[in-house]
């Protein structure tokens, strides 16, 4: 394989591992995201199992994601990291509050305990969904490099409106997600009533999904260019609006699995549309382009990059295949025991 | 204080507090498999309530440090920016490959080994035991790979400005940050000359931490005469493997030891306190170093450093005078921390063998004798002493490490990140000591809670469905066939 290849393909792969976090902890963040709307403690723990087994499986592609990033496009991983610290600090210190609340919550009985647990868990994961829009708004939208690619921007320019139009727009996308992913996990009145939830859970993510669009214009207008030269962009986001009205149907028609497919076919049509925007780019500088971090500055070695694609070869059909398993093996509707959280 | 001790406060506190809790993971993985294995063996209720509480343990430390890791993975690239655009070439393919092999492995393993116990057969549950220790020896595996280049790099070059600098070239202060390590032989940098005396150290230490948690439960248990048959069955599973690897631990201990002479003399001379290089030189059990006359005042073994390092008196050992002193690492903290793990080691060697006498005599388990009773005291302390040690042993090999962040090659001072400042560091040092105190406080009143409740009793096995239930009796059943 050529050298260039190479980068490309490692381009597609650290994408293929962000999104895979996307699809999969999209959805436990999402749940998070809705769990302080229902009240009754045997709601919130169903909320809860729905994704007990998994999501700390589902964190894992954004652990393996960073290191992959680290590994292929070092000066991309070490740029974005240490110019976005305060909003990453604040990032992990939600992951944290996510993952022990679920862990903590249940093991005592006591009111203020598991409300407690229960907020935590809940701005926890709201807080991660945002600060990761916010990330890919920045990205989206450039930031301010200098010659060796350090963000010189500040923090507070990170805060800007477009970057946080996105990290609402993640936010909506993941409580879709969510609510999707917990109709196929409940039954009866609690699943009727998240059914209700789905359609309302849509609406209110399409309508920040067509401001966004509106705003990236305004805000990112480098991306008009962008689609001039690929006009076949505005094909997948076509699609991606296509699958997205998909879900209700499927929903509809009783089809709870399909319903969730098609919001996974969502979630990767979405990240493939902004890997298609910014390729071969990886961190936009402006008002410098000239500092922009791409594919081909920000790399590792072309020996590095074989390595790990080896590496990857070797793990990758080994994790798909254990991860379909264990999904597999935790299918169907969540049945409360003493074993769980 | 400025951004460069801020960030190394805040990269020790956070990997400090992460380390109390993998080592358990990768020690008690161990003793759910053999567990599991006994009781797919037996077919006994007791090793499956054994089984199911230490399992209970297992997944509360597990779940504190899947999300007190994550912040390490992601401070390399926030507070040492620097340094990963220097070593990203060689160091993340290692972080990359622990994602693909160790971190899936355990976590999607987990679920099963937490959640599986009605979802599944014995075997698959005992398979998932399996993997997810597995994974948790993975982990130690690439991160300790990556740890040891930092400490002796091996099989990579240096690239400044995109030009190949001959071998042994050290950029400098102005170089430094357009130079990186690019990577020449992956193999090299695998097996560098310290990489596989240290993972074999570390994952023995964990396996202390693991095996002197269920000894101090369970020795808890005997001297409360509650859960007593769960107790002794305990007791014996984790005495045996602690005495194993207290055992072992003083081998892969020595071998790198011996590691640290030929690669780190700096790092060995501080942990001796050796100022002047000198033959006949002594160790020292314990004492004070005096930077001022630079020399250490306690007890000393004279000739022996020398004898241990090269086998004869004669021996001539590199002391710190060899170095300039701005290559010093900090001497006084190396030398303690170094004595307190060798003195934890020793002790541990000697309660995990008194215990497997006293066993032999038929004492270990008559709790009416006071003496039987002081030595489950002892037990019920022994906890901390792995966890102590593992902790000043890292704090040798890192602070040994010191003045630089890759040994020889890049400082410390160097790898910081050009753009975050020291009141940036600030706020999130103060913001992981406020969660980590909360995290801590909450793990050790779940912990005692856990221990107050205890396994369910010995008799009554736990609900376990039908279908394992006969293959349990079939089990029972060839066993005593077979007896």
């Amino acid at each position: 394989m050529h050298a260039m290849e190479l980068n490309t393909v490692w381009f597609i792969l650290v994408g293929v591992l962000f999104t895979g976090y996307a699809m999969l902890d999209g959805f436990d963040l999402g749940v998070g995201a809705l769990h302080l709307f229902v009240k009754k403690d045997e709601d919130r723990r169903t909320f809860l199992n729905a994704i007990g087994p998994v999501w700390d499986g589902n964190e894992v592609w954004l652990v393996t994601g960073g290191g992959a990033l680290f590994a292929a496009f070092p000066m991309v991983y070490a740029t974005v990291f240490s110019g976005f610290y305060l909003a990453f600090m604040a990032l992990l210190c939600a992951l944290i509050f996510r993952a022990v609340a679920i862990e903590f919550r249940s093991k005592e009985s006591w009111g203020w305990w598991r409300q407690m647990w229960d907020i935590g868990f809940s701005l926890g994961s709201i807080g991660s969904s945002f600060l990761i829009g916010v990330a890919m708004g920045n990205i989206l939208q450039g930031i301010e490099l200098d010659e060796r690619g350090n963000y010189i921007g500040g923090f507070m320019a990170l805060l800007n409106p477009y970057a946080i139009l996105l990290g609402f727009t993640t936010i909506t996308l993941f409580a879709m997600h969510g609510s999707i992913y917990l109709v196929m996990k409940t039954e009866g009145e609690l699943q009727a009533r998240l059914k209700r939830w789905v359609n309302r859970t849509i609406g209110i993510f399409l309508f920040f999904y067509i401001i966004l669009n509106v705003a990236t214009l305004v805000y990112a207008p480098h991306i008009l260019e962008i689609l001039r030269a690929r006009p076949w962009l505005l094909a997948v986001f076509a699609l991606n609006v296509l699958v997205v009205m998909n879900i209700p149907r499927q929903n509809h028609k009783g089809n709870e699995f399909a319903a969730f497919l098609s919001s996974c076919g969502a979630m990767i049509l979405l990240m493939t549309l902004f890997g298609m925007t910014v390729y071969p780019n990886m961190v936009l500088s402006m008002p410098n382009p000239e500092n922009s971090l791409n594919i081909y500055n920000a790399a590792s070695t072309e020996k590095t990059h074989w390595i790990m694609f080896i590496i990857a070869l070797l793990g990758v059909p080994i994790v798909l295949a254990y991860t379909a398993s264990i999904y597999y093996i935790f299918r169907g509707k969540v049945k409360l025991t003493e074993h769980s959280y | 204080m400025d951004v460069e001790i801020l960030s190394r406060i805040q990269f020790a506190f956070t990997v400090m507090f992460h380390y109390l809790y993998p080592p358990l993971s990768i020690g008690l993985g161990v003793i759910l498999v053999i567990m599991e294995a006994m009781w797919l063996k037996t077919g006994l209720p007791k090793y499956h309530n054994m089984a199911r509480y230490w399992t209970r343990v297992f997944g509360l430390t597990f779940a504190i440090g899947v999300a007190t890791g994550i912040v390490l993975e992601f401070e390399f690239g926030t507070n040492w920016a620097a340094y990963s655009r220097f070593v990203g070439d060689i160091f993340g393919s290692a972080l990359a490959a622990e994602g693909i092999f160790a971190f899936f492995l355990e976590s999607g393993f987990l679920a099963i080994l937490l959640f599986g116990w009605n979802k599944v057969g014995p075997k698959l549950h005992f398979f998932a035991t399996c993997m997810v220790c597995l994974g948790a020896h993975f982990s130690a595996v690439w991160i300790i790979i990556a740890n040891s280049w930092m400490q002796t790099p091996a099989g990579y070059h240096i690239e400044y400005k995109g030009e190949i600098m001959p071998a042994g070239f050290v950029p400098n202060a102005d170089q430094i940050l357009h130079s990186r390590a690019v990577i020449d032989d992956f193999w090299a940098m695998i097996f560098n000359p310290s990489s596989m005396d240290r993972l074999a150290h570390t994952v023995v230490g964990c396996w202390q931490a693991g095996a002197f948690l269920v000894i101090s439960i369970s020795a808890f248990y005997l001297l409360r005469g509650r859960h007593t048959e769960f107790a002794k069955s305990s007791l014996k599973i984790a005495l045996v493997f602690a005495a194993i690897a207290s055992l072992l631990q003083l081998a892969t201990g020595a071998k790198s030891a011996d590691g640290v002479t030929k690669n780190q003399p700096a790092k060995l001379a501080a942990m001796e306190g050796l100022f002047e290089t000198q033959a006949n030189a002594p160790m020292f059990i314990g004492g004070w170093v005096d930077m001022e006359k630079q020399e250490v005042v306690g007890l000393q073994i004279p000739g022996m450093l020398s004898f241990l390092v090269g086998g004869s008196t004669n021996t001539v050992v590199t002391g710190l005078d060899a170095f300039p002193k701005e290559d010093w690492p900090p001497v006084q903290a190396v030398f303690q921390f170094y004595h307190i793990m060798i003195a934890i080691g020793m002790a541990l060697i000697g309660i995990a063998w008194l215990g497997m006498l006293l066993w032999w005599r038929g004492l270990l388990f008559d709790a009416s004798n006071p003496l039987v009773r002081l030595y489950y005291w002892i037990l019920v302390f022994s906890v901390l002493g792995p966890q102590i040690a593992n902790q000043t042993g890292w704090f040798t090999a890192e602070m040994g490490r010191q003045p630089w962040i890759v040994y020889g090659l890049m400082r410390t001072s160097q790898g910081l990140s050009e753009v975050v400042t020291a009141n940036q560091v600030l706020a999130s040092l103060i913001m992981f000591t406020f969660i980590y105190s909360l995290l801590f406080a909450v793990f050790l009143y779940l912990l005692t809670r856990k221990i107050q409740r205890g396994p369910d009793d010995e008799e009554e096995s736990e609900a376990m469905p039908a279908s394992w239930v006969a293959l349990m009796e079939r089990r029972k059943g060839q066993a005593s066939a077979a007896g």
